[in-house]
């Protein structure tokens, strides 16, 4: 008998409930812009956050809007773009791929280990110890940045050091806020040039701590011939990433080999797997 | 008189917050603006308070008198998600920015313990309908009152230089320990 009177009680209950939210969500309808369901069909729904707003159905808000440009999509590139000005009809522009790109090529062979870090495995937490390396500025070769990838464009190559897969990096820059020490950072396919140093140190005691350091001997602004293109900061080359050419001018005389033309590996994903399986198969 | 009592006692002294640690999830994610958190506490409080009353009704005029108190549970969290619902409906249509801005924490005063705990109290204290009504008001306003204060620190915080170790989660989790402590300080103001 309790048992019925039980499940009337339930039943009567969700029965009542639903009912009034029924009504509630007849009331308080709200209309949405059938675009805006058009644009999310469309959009790569990787929540990524590259465009600057929080998750892809805000952006679709936003484009239907106006507030946001029909190119921000970094993760869809030019063929999101192109597919988004056609449902909308408005004129597509042309979409900038970005690409993480690591400014670290001190791995395990050009650095000394100067302590063990038997610490949490994670970099954002040996960055408070110092890490293994004696470079304060180098990779912490803990793979915070290619666990934060979404879309498997990251792995950790033989040196220690991470590699960027080229066809896989939609340019969302998860990487480059996971990595503590701010060596990868979000640039324009187009971009060439690089130092791939980010050590302050003075020469002596940089070239001390890693064989390819920036050494901030200034050659590299000497051979710059953009005023400005290349600047010396903290004994630093900082490369203008507006004004520097992009050939290799500027990178030929360089001692140690940290200012490169044209470096940055163009890894293939499928590539890099069937290397490393050799490698470890030992043929 | 004791109704002034009740909603003293669940606004300040034993706030649900930081007295009972219940709805820590809120008040560690919605605690991080000012103008999110008043709005934020304001829909809980709504839903605090109708729920009180609901419940009692449930609970006095159906469980008890057919002898069914062992459904109280499914049929609180029933009323809990069901007056969510209808808050989420009425701020998506009302303002579409605090529905954006509350994102994700607003379906998920369903899962907010402190209403729960609430609506739970209420029962086995045996309160009446209109001790009810005040104790859920009551409860609704010491959660708001907790994230304000939260999110008033918060945003002082943020020009703060606080030790790399520290920063985010950990700080707030200080805070919020030192919080309660010092709304320990009114546990002699009344026992109720």
């Amino acid at each position: 008998m309790i048992l019925i009177i039980a499940v009337l009680t339930m039943g009567g209950l969700g029965l009542f409930f639903a009912i009034g939210l029924a009504i509630a969500s007849k009331k308080l309808k709200v209309k949405e812009d059938p675009r805006v369901k058009k644009v999310m069909e469309i959009l790569p729904m990787t929540n990524c956050g590259a465009c600057g707003v929080p998750g892809c159905s805000t952006f679709a808000v936003g484009l239907v809007k106006g507030d946001i440009a029909i190119n921000a999509c970094v993760a869809g590139g030019q063929e999101v773009a192109d597919l988004l000005a056609k449902a909308l009809g408005i004129d597509s522009a042309t979409s900038v791929r970005m690409l993480a790109v690591v400014l670290c090529r001190g791995g395990d062979k050009e650095t000394r280990k100067f302590a063990t870090y038997r610490g949490d495995k994670t970099c954002a937490s040996a960055d408070l110890t110092g890490g293994e390396k004696s470079c304060s500025y180098s990779c912490l070769g803990l793979s915070d940045c290619v666990v934060s990838c979404e879309f498997g464009a990251m792995e950790m190559n033989d040196n220690g050091l991470p590699v960027v897969f080229y066809d896989k990096c939609i340019g969302c820059g998860a990487c480059a806020k996971a990595c503590p020490r701010d060596i990868i950072e979000m640039h324009s396919e187009s971009m060439k040039v690089f130092v791939y140093c980010k050590n302050k140190d003075k020469g002596p005691i940089a070239k001390k701590h890693c064989d390819v350091a920036c050494i901030g001997c200034g050659l590299c602004v000497k051979d710059c011939n953009v005023e400005g293109g290349i600047v010396m900061k903290n004994n630093l080359a900082v490369i203008n990433y507006e004004s520097c050419p992009q050939d290799d001018s500027t990178t030929k005389r360089c001692p140690t080999k940290c200012i490169l033309f044209d470096e940055e590996p163009k890894q293939i994903k499928e590539v890099f797997s069937s290397k490393a399986m050799k490698v470890a198969s030992g043929s | 008189m004791n109704i002034i009592l009740i909603f003293l006692s669940a606004a300040i002294v034993n706030n649900l917050v930081l007295a009972y640690f219940l709805g820590i999830c809120p008040f560690l994610g919605v605690s991080k603006r000012l103008d999110t958190a008043v709005n934020m506490g304001l829909a809980t409080t709504f839903v605090m308070t109708l729920a009180a009353v609901i419940t009692w009704l449930i609970n006095n005029l159906i469980l008890i008198p057919y002898d069914l108190p062992f459904l109280m549970n499914v049929t609180f969290i029933i009323v809990i998600a069901s007056l969510v619902q209808l808050v989420e409906m009425f701020i998506k249509k009302m303002s579409p920015p605090l529905y954006r801005s509350l994102g994700m924490f607003l379906p998920l005063i369903v899962t907010n313990c402190a209403i729960f705990g609430l609506a739970l109290f209420e029962s086995l204290r045996g309160y009446s309908l209109l001790e009810g009504l005040f104790f859920g008001l009551g409860g609704g306003v010491g959660f708001t009152l907790a994230l304000v204060l939260m999110a008033g620190i918060r945003e002082e915080l943020e020009f703060a230089d606080v030790p790399r170790a520290l920063q985010g989660a950990p700080m707030t989790l200080l805070i919020a320990g030192m919080l309660a402590l010092a709304f320990m300080g009114f546990a002699g103001l009344l026992s109720v």
